[in-house]
């Protein structure tokens, strides 16, 4: 099954023209994604790598049947394209854009609310189905499918943990990155209840990073309700209280935030939590021994 | 980004907070000057962007001009946390009948803004918080400014149990929360706000912070920092579109995004090292990027080696490559490097190393061994 993305999701690029964006569209036409379109606004009737780009989302998705919007446009205008994507009623967003204003976000999760509409990101790597679908920057090549889901708050950091299953031999189901921000559309909790239901996926690493309190969130969850093995990494345990550390949503805030707290929390619900990423492999190869 | 008080107070009064009267001096005849404009006595607060200013003997009322000489050369001469005292605010001092808290932020956690109040104002809303967690009242926005209705009343009268001050709290927050949404603010706090002897309503200190993804669209905010705040490699590395932070080891790092940087830094320590930075490079490639991060990394004494992890995306490994080969040509790499590349165009990087005789190791685990030993020799 997969979760969020497919061979069948229909995906359209908004700041397609851009540096970014164009360059993408033909990774992920590359990698046999469906993209059916492109928008940026005032440049309808063009092309790039081969998809028709148009004015608006609402014309794009009238004309292709798209159910999945990427964006790839700056910081200053994402709020409107994530406005837009949400009045023209697209079922899946997925931002890349780094550095939006947090009230602007405030106002993007407010139009969200009660529309069914899901929010990946934004400041995030996208998602890729192995040898379905990628919607997003990381590198196709690194990924196999297999029984392995991955949800991250990190980019390079999840291509790490990819690289070391596959070089391992252990493929992954889909991999979801929520992005860096202090404030994103969907959370460890949403990804590891969507990770439970999927049928193709048999365990999954949580990426997870100081700052906030998510991944106690997720410990409980994981305590409570979840049925498959989880194993976890934290990074930032050396990280000085009150800086940031690159992303916006990274910092030691409080106590709660510290990587330690949240290491702590998710053993205490089950997790095994590793100290170096190519532990992960053994893990799991451990873990899903013994379930089985 | 952080202001001082007395701009927080500022951009408050603006916005129709009722303020205590008063104004920033550098020296004492200013000083002076604004004692006898609001009225003795008057009291004078350092203004430094660290906590425990009171503790540190930061804040000092005096009766006459006499007594404010003195005070304002002692302050002058105290250092808090580090920081010298260059600014001191004077203000006409008000007898305190009661104190209350009121700020704003956003609850990421919620995404939404809230108003929080407490009436037990004056000390620090965290400890509130611990100790006496139902003193704390909050208030969410829910996309509405209209501070009416039911919710509202509840909220406010949770806060202040007369009706004056109802009115006026109202319109305290009105004045936040125009200020919090015209600058991006990512916390506002009057602490503490008082009723003084005339009965009146009076933010009596204030607090500032702004968010930094919104800067770029605040000209006037960004012209308020204070860059004695601002660590100068830490500040060159923004100018530069780097995020950089100084910790105390020996082993520098060059590293793409903000968790494989931070799960770096973990693992230098985890094995025995030392990181002597954080270092995430960002995610467009530009070899300039790889000579501007060694520069700085350089500016430290205590480097002994540095390591180059990178797990190519969006950045290209052969643009690292290039900017590896040209920071040799240019800077004086008096310490070994140790280098690990892998992903995008990863094939065309380790060719071009090759040719000038740079090594990579496989993976991250190998290249950390690496790295720490050398810094240890």
């Amino acid at each position: 099954m997969s979760i969020l993305i497919s061979q069948n999701s229909r995906v359209i690029v908004q700041g397609v023209t851009g540096r970014d964006g164009s360059f993408h569209t033909q990774q992920m036409v590359a990698y046999g994604t469906r993209v059916v379109g492109g928008v940026t606004p005032g440049k309808g009737g063009q092309e790039v790598a081969g998809v028709p780009v148009f004015n608006t989302v609402a014309e794009a998705k009238e004309k292709t049947k798209a159910d999945t919007a990427v964006i790839y446009v700056p910081a200053k205008f994402a709020k409107d394209a994530l406005l837009e994507d949400i009045r023209a009623g697209i079922n899946l967003i997925i931002c890349i854009t780094e550095g939006i204003p947090v009230l602007d976000m405030v106002e993007v999760m407010r139009a969200l609310k009660g529309t069914g509409i899901r929010l990946i990101g934004p400041n995030c790597p996208g998602v890729i189905s192995p040898g379905k679908a990628k919607v997003g920057i990381m590198p196709g090549h690194i990924h196999v499918p297999g029984p392995i889901g991955i949800v991250s708050r990190s980019g390079t950091l999840t291509y790490e943990v990819v690289h070391s299953l596959t070089y391992q031999g252990i493929g992954q189901s889909t991999c979801v990155g929520l992005g860096g921000d202090p404030i994103i559309g969907t959370r460890f909790v949403e990804a590891l209840e969507m990770f439970m239901r999927d049928d193709e996926t048999e365990g999954v690493v949580m990426v997870g990073e100081i700052g906030g309190e998510d991944e106690q969130i997720a410990a409980e969850y994981i305590r409570k309700e979840a049925t498959k093995p989880v194993v976890a990494f934290i990074a930032g345990r050396s990280a000085p209280p009150g800086k940031r550390m690159g992303h916006a949503g990274a910092i030691i805030s409080s106590g709660k935030s510290t990587a330690e707290a949240k290491r702590e929390v998710l053993k205490g619900a089950g997790v095994t939590v590793v100290d170096f990423p190519e532990e992960i492999p053994a893990a799991f190869k451990q873990k899903l021994k013994c379930s089985s | 980004m952080k202001i001082h008080e007395y701009q927080a107070t500022e951009l408050l009064e603006k916005a129709g907070v009722p303020v205590v009267k008063g104004s920033m001096a550098v020296d004492v005849d200013e000083a002076l000057r604004v004692a006898g404009s609001v009225g003795y006595p008057v009291v004078l607060k350092a203004q430094v962007l660290v906590g425990g200013r009171g503790k540190a003997g930061g804040i000092k009322k005096v009766a006459g001009p006499q007594e404010l000489r003195a005070a304002f050369a002692q302050l002058k001469a105290l250092k808090i946390k580090g920081y010298p005292v260059e600014k001191v605010l004077v203000v006409r001092a008000v007898a305190i009948r009661q104190e209350f808290y009121a700020g704003m932020v956003v609850d990421t956690a919620q995404s939404d803004v809230v108003l929080i109040a407490s009436s037990a104002g004056g000390v620090d809303i965290e400890e509130t918080a611990q100790t006496n967690p139902r003193a704390i009242k909050k208030y969410y926005l829910e996309g509405s400014f209209e501070l009416s209705g039911p919710r509202w009343e509840a909220f406010i009268r949770s806060v202040f149990s007369e009706p004056r001050y109802q009115e006026k709290g109202t319109e305290v927050f009105r004045g936040l929360i125009k200020t919090f949404f015209a600058y991006d603010c990512s916390l506002a706090e009057i602490n503490p706000l008082v009723i003084d002897d005339r009965d009146e309503m009076l933010a009596a200190d204030a607090k500032i912070n702004f968010d930094d993804n919104a800067l770029f669209r605040h000209e006037d905010i960004w012209k308020l920092q204070d860059i004695h705040y601002e660590e100068p490699d830490e500040a060159q590395a923004r100018q530069y579109g780097l995020s950089f932070v100084r910790l105390d080891g020996n082993v520098g790092c060059v590293v793409n995004g903000a968790g494989l940087a931070m799960a770096t830094v973990d693992i230098i320590n985890l094995v025995g090292g030392a990181p002597a930075n954080f270092l995430d490079v960002g995610g467009s490639s530009n070899p300039e990027k790889v000579v501007n991060a060694l520069t700085i990394i350089l500016h430290n004494k205590d480097v002994k080696a540095i390591l180059i992890n990178i797990f190519g995306g969006i950045t290209r490994c052969d643009d690292i490559a290039r900017g590896i080969i040209e920071a040799r040509k240019r800077l004086d790499l008096r310490v070994p490097l140790v280098v690990r590349l892998i992903g995008t165009n990863e094939k065309e990087a380790k060719a071009l190393l090759a040719e000038h005789r740079i090594s990579t190791y496989p993976t991250m685990g190998e290249a950390i061994r690496e790295v720490v030993a050398i810094a240890k020799r």
